[in-house]
C-alpha cells in the first residue's frame, strides 16, 4: 500500500522491487505501531488459554487484531448510526449520502490503511450477547482498547441506554480495562439545551445502575457527536488518545516544536480518517482543526491526480542527466511528503509532513515561518525521529 | 552546486511581439454577450454562482428564481468582461424575450449557454423552448457558439450516466438538425455538449471550455507557457483565473501526457476551490477573496507541484519530477516569468497606460 500524500514510491514501481526511503532511518514497511496499554497483552495471554470455548455460529470471527494496532468496536442499537459514522470517517463518504445505506446485521471489518483497527458491530435484534452461549465473549472482546456505543439522540433512548447498562456491567466483570465511550449521536439540529440535558439524563441513568451494583468509578466517557460536522471526528481522535500509552510524552513532543519553531498549533493526524491522535499543550479549537484536516485532504487529492501513476523508465533516465547529473533519488530532500502554503494575509502558513504511511503532522505556523522553512524542516525532521521512535518503543514486543 | 545550472538558462520568450500583438487586440475588448437560458429551476444561477461567486454547491439551494434577465459583468482576467445574461426560464419571460425583446437580447451574442436539465419531466416542450431560441439566436447572431448543457447528471445512477447523457445529446442535435433544414439556415451549428453537475468537477470542465473560446491571446498565452515548461523541465502547467480558478490555458510535457487521470484540470479547479472556501472560514475572510499565495508539496520521489500567485488575475500551477534544486529553480523562473505574463492583466498593465 502507497502512501496516500506521496512519499516514496517511484522506484518500487518502476523497478518492481521495494527499496523503501534510502535516508529515512526505518524503512516505509515498518509503520508506527501502537500498544493499547496493558490489557492488550494481559487479554491476548488469556485467550490462548480459553482457545475452546464455543463460537458463534452467525458472527464472523473478528480475527486478530492487526499487530499492534488499537482496536475499536461500535456497538449500538439498529439505525443509530454506526455504519454511516464508518462510511463518513473511514471511506469519505459525503454525510448527505448516508441515507442510502443499506442496514446491514453483522460484523462489519474494516480494513484499511489506518493506524486503527476498527470493526462495526451490528448485532441482531433481541439477542443478549452475553447470556447466550453461542458467542465468544472473550474473541470479541479479548482484544479491544474501546468499546463505543452509539446512542440516537433524536430518538427514543431508554433501550439503547438498557442495553448499554447490561453491557458495560458485563464487561465491568471480566474486561475492566475496556474504555466506554458513549456517542450521543445525530446531534445536530438539537439546541445547545437540550443536547445538555440529554447528555446528563444519559449520564445519570447509566452512573446510577453502575452504582446500584458497586462500580463507581467505571472507563465510561460521553461526547455529543454528528455526522455532519467534525464532532465526530473530535470524538474519535479523544477516544484514541485514551488508548495510546505515555500520550502525554507524545504531547510533550509536539508542544516543544511548537516552542522551537513558534508554530501556534501542531496535530499529529491519522491520514486516513482525519483523526488526531495527539496535539500540543495550546488549547485545541475547532477552526484550527478544520483546516489542517481539509489541508490533509487537498494534499490527499492533488497526489491522486499526479502521484498514482508511473513514469516511464526512459523519462525517469532523462531527468538524472544534464544538468543534473544526478540519481533521482538523490535530488530528492525527503522521501516523505512534505508541503506548505501561505495564506494571503501572510499569517499563519500551514504546514504538513508525512511521518510513515498512517501518520502526518500538520501545522499551523506563525507569520514569517515560511521564510525560515529550512530551518523549520530541520526541526520538524528532529520531531519526526522521535514520534518514529515513540512509536518503536511502545510497540508490543 | 547544482543550483547554478538550474538557473543558468534563460528565459527565451517573446516579449517583443508578445506585448505589441497584445496591444492592439486589448484596444477593442469584447463586448459579446455570453447568454445563460434554461427552463426555470435547470440551474443557470446555480452554475453561475459557484463559477463565479465561489459559492459552493449547498449554498445554492438558497438561491431565489431569477426574474427577467439577471445581467452580470464577470471581470474574468483584466481584459475580458463576460456580459452574462442570465435569463429567467419561466415560460412568460421566455415568450417576451422570443417576441417583443427578440432583437435586444439576441443580437450581438458570442455565446450562447443553453441548460437542460436531466430530471425535467417535460422533454417535449424543453426542445420546443430550445428550437424557437435556436430560431432567434441564428437570426440575430448567427456566428454564436452553442454550448448545451445536460444539467442535473448527479441525479442519474452512475452505471446509466453515459448512456442517458448521450441520448440527450441525440435528442437535441436531432431537433437542431431538423430546424436548420427546416429554416434553410445556410450554416452550420457550432454546437458543443457537456454533462454537468454542480456537485462535482464536470461543471468545471464545461465552463473552462466556454472561457476558453472567449480568451484574447490564446495563443500568445500558449506559447508562453510551452517555453516556460520546456524550461523548467515542468510535467504539466495549469494557468488559473483568480477568482473561478477555472483553467485558462495549459501545457503538458510528453510524458505527462500519459497521466491517466484525464479530467485532471477540471479535478484541480474544484479541489482548489473547495480549499479556498475552507481558508475563508478559517481566517474569516469574504469568500470571493483571494486566499493564498503559494502552495507547495513535495511528494517524496514520485513528483512535486507548486501553485502560486502569478499575475494580478491569475494561479500557475505547476507539476514537476522530483529534485530539490530542479524544484527551487522552477520557482525563481516562474517569479521571473511573471514579468512575460503581465499582458494577462488586461489593458491598463498590458498597454502601459
Ligand atoms: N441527522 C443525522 N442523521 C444521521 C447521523 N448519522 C447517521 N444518520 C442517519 O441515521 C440513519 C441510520 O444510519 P445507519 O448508519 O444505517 O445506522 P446503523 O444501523 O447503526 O448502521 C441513516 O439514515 C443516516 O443518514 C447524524 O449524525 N445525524
Ligand atoms: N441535484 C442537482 N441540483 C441542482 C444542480 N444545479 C442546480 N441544482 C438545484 O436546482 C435548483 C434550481 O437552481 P437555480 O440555479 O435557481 O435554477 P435557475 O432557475 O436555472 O437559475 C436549486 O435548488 C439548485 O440547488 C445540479 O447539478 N444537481
Ligand atoms: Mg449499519
Ligand atoms: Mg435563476
Amino acid at each position: 500500500m502507497s502512501s496516500r500524500l506521496g512519499g516514496w514510491d517511484i522506484t518500487s514501481k518502476l523497478e518492481g522491487i521495494h527499496e523503501g526511503p534510502r535516508r529515512g532511518q526505518s524503512s516505509s514497511l515498518s509503520p508506527a505501531q501502537l500498544n493499547l496499554e496493558r490489557v492488550f497483552e494481559q487479554s491476548r495471554q488469556r485467550q490462548q488459554q480459553q482457545k475452546n470455548g464455543p463460537k458463534a455460529p452467525d458472527l464472523p470471527n473478528p480475527g486478530p487484531p492487526t499487530k499492534g494496532k488499537p482496536r475499536l468496536l461500535l456497538m449500538g442499537q439498529r439505525r443509530s448510526g454506526k455504519s454511516s459514522i464508518s462510511s463518513v470517517v473511514f471511506h469519505k463518504l459525503p454525510p448527505s449520502e448516508t441515507l442510502f445505506l443499506e442496514s446491514t446485521a453483522r460484523i462489519q471489518k474494516d480494513s484499511m490503511a489506518s493506524f486503527m483497527d476498527f470493526q462495526v458491530w451490528d448485532f441482531p435484534g433481541q439477542i443478549d450477547i452475553f447470556e447466550n452461549p453461542t458467542f465468544d465473549i472473550d474473541a470479541m472482546f479479548g482484544e479491544i482498547g474501546a468499546l463505543i456505543w452509539v446512542i440516537d439522540a433524536q430518538d427514543d433512548y431508554l433501550e439503547a441506554v438498557a442495553r448499554l447498562n447490561v453491557t458495560i456491567l458485563n464487561l465491568q466483570r471480566t474486561y475492566p480495562n475496556i474504555k466506554i465511550e458513549v456517542f450521543i449521536h445525530k446531534v445536530d439540529g438539537l439546541s445547545d439545551d437540550y443536547k445538555q440535558d440529554i447528555q446528563r439524563d444519559i449520564t445519570i441513568r447509566i452512573q446510577d445502575e453502575l452504582s446500584d451494583h458497586g462500580f463507581e468509578n467505571a472507563p465510561v466517557r460521553f461526547h455529543l457527536t454528528s455526522i455532519y460536522n467534525h464532532s465526530i471526528f473530535e470524538a474519535f481522535s479523544k477516544v484514541i488518545q485514551k488508548l495510546i500509552p505515555r500520550l502525554g510524552s507524545l504531547e510533550a513532543m509536539l508542544t516543544n516544536l511548537c516552542r522551537t519553531c513558534r508554530f501556534e498549533k501542531a496535530y499529529l493526524f491519522d491520514v486516513l480518517s482525519k483523526i488526531y491522535i495527539a496535539t500540543d499543550s495550546a488549547p485545541a479549537d475547532m477552526a484550527s482543526y478544520e483546516i489542517c484536516s481539509d489541508y490533509i485532504d487537498v494534499i490527499i487529492d492533488i497526489t491522486e491526480v499526479y502521484g498514482s501513476w508511473p513514469r516511464s523508465k526512459g523519462y525517469r533516465e532523462s531527468l538524472e542527466g544534464e544538468p543534473w547529473n544526478q540519481k533521482l533519488e538523490d535530488q530528492v530532500a525527503s522521501n516523505w511528503a512534505e508541503s506548505c502554503m501561505v495564506l494571503s494575509d501572510g499569517n499563519r502558513p500551514i504546514m504538513l509532513r508525512e511521518v510513515d504511511k498512517y501518520l502526518a503532522l500538520v501545522a499551523i505556523m506563525k507569520e514569517d515561518s515560511y521564510d525560515k522553512m529550512p530551518l523549520v524542516n530541520m526541526n520538524v525532521e528532529v520531531v519526526v525521529d522521535g514520534l518514529k521512535e515513540f512509536f518503536e518503543i511502545t510497540k508490543p514486543k | 552546486m547544482d543550483f547554478e545550472a538550474a538557473t543558468a538558462p534563460s528565459l527565451a520568450m517573446s516579449q517583443g511581439p508578445a506585448s505589441s500583438d497584445v496591444k492592439s487586440e486589448v484596444k477593442k475588448p469584447k463586448k459579446k454577450k455570453v447568454l445563460l437560458m434554461g427552463k426555470s429551476g435547470s440551474g443557470k444561477s446555480s452554475m453561475r454562482s459557484i463559477i463565479f461567486s465561489n459559492y459552493i454547491a449547498r449554498d445554492t439551494r438558497r438561491l431565489g428564481a431569477t426574474i427577467d434577465i439577471d445581467l452580470s459583468h464577470v471581470k474574468f482576467l483584466g481584459n475580458l468582461t463576460l456580459n452574462l445574461w442570465d435569463c429567467g426560464g419561466q415560460e412568460a419571460f421566455m415568450e417576451n424575450y422570443l417576441s417583443q425583446q427578440r432583437v435586444h437580447v439576441f443580437s450581438n451574442v458570442g455565446v450562447l449557454i443553453y441548460v437542460f436539465d436531466i430530471e425535467s419531466r417535460d422533454v417535449d416542450r424543453d426542445m420546443a423552448t430550445y428550437v424557437s431560441v435556436m430560431s432567434a439566436l441564428t437570426q440575430f447572431s448567427p456566428t454564436a457558439k452553442v454550448y448545451v448543457l445536460i444539467h442535473k447528471m448527479d441525479l442519474i445512477m452512475t452505471h446509466v450516466r453515459e448512456a442517458v447523457f448521450m441520448e440527450r445529446v441525440r435528442l437535441v442535435r436531432q431537433k437542431t438538425a431538423e430546424f436548420v433544414q427546416g429554416s434553410g439556415f445556410n450554416r452550420e451549428v457550432d454546437l458543443t455538449p457537456f454533462a454537468t453537475s454542480i456537485w462535482d468537477q464536470s461543471l468545471y470542465k464545461a465552463w473552462a471550455s466556454i472561457i476558453h473560446d472567449l480568451v484574447p491571446n490564446l495563443s500568445v498565452i500558449e506559447s508562453q507557457l510551452e517555453s516556460l515548461g520546456i524550461l523548467i523541465e515542468a510535467e504539466e502547467l495549469l494557468l488559473f483565473e483568480r477568482t473561478s480558478f477555472l483553467v485558462v490555458s495549459n501545457w503538458t510535457s510528453s510524458e505527462g501526457q500519459n497521466n491517466p487521470t484525464t479530467d485532471r484540470q477540471e479535478r484541480i479547479s474544484n479541489i482548489l476551490k473547495h480549499f479556498k472556501q475552507s481558508i475563508s472560514r478559517f481566517t474569516g475572510t469574504p469568500r470571493n477573496a483571494e486566499q493564498f499565495m503559494l502552495m507547495e508539496h513535495k511528494a517524496g520521489g514520485r513528483f512535486s507541484i507548486f501553485c502560486l500567485k502569478f499575475t494580478t488575475n491569475t494561479y500557475l500551477m505547476v507539476i514537476l519530477p522530483p529534485g530539490e534544486a530542479r524544484f527551487n529553480a522552477a520557482k525563481m523562473n516562474c517569479q521571473i516569468a511573471r514579468e512575460s505574463f503581465k499582458f494577462l492583466d488586461g489593458p491598463i498593465s498590458g498597454a502601459g497606460q
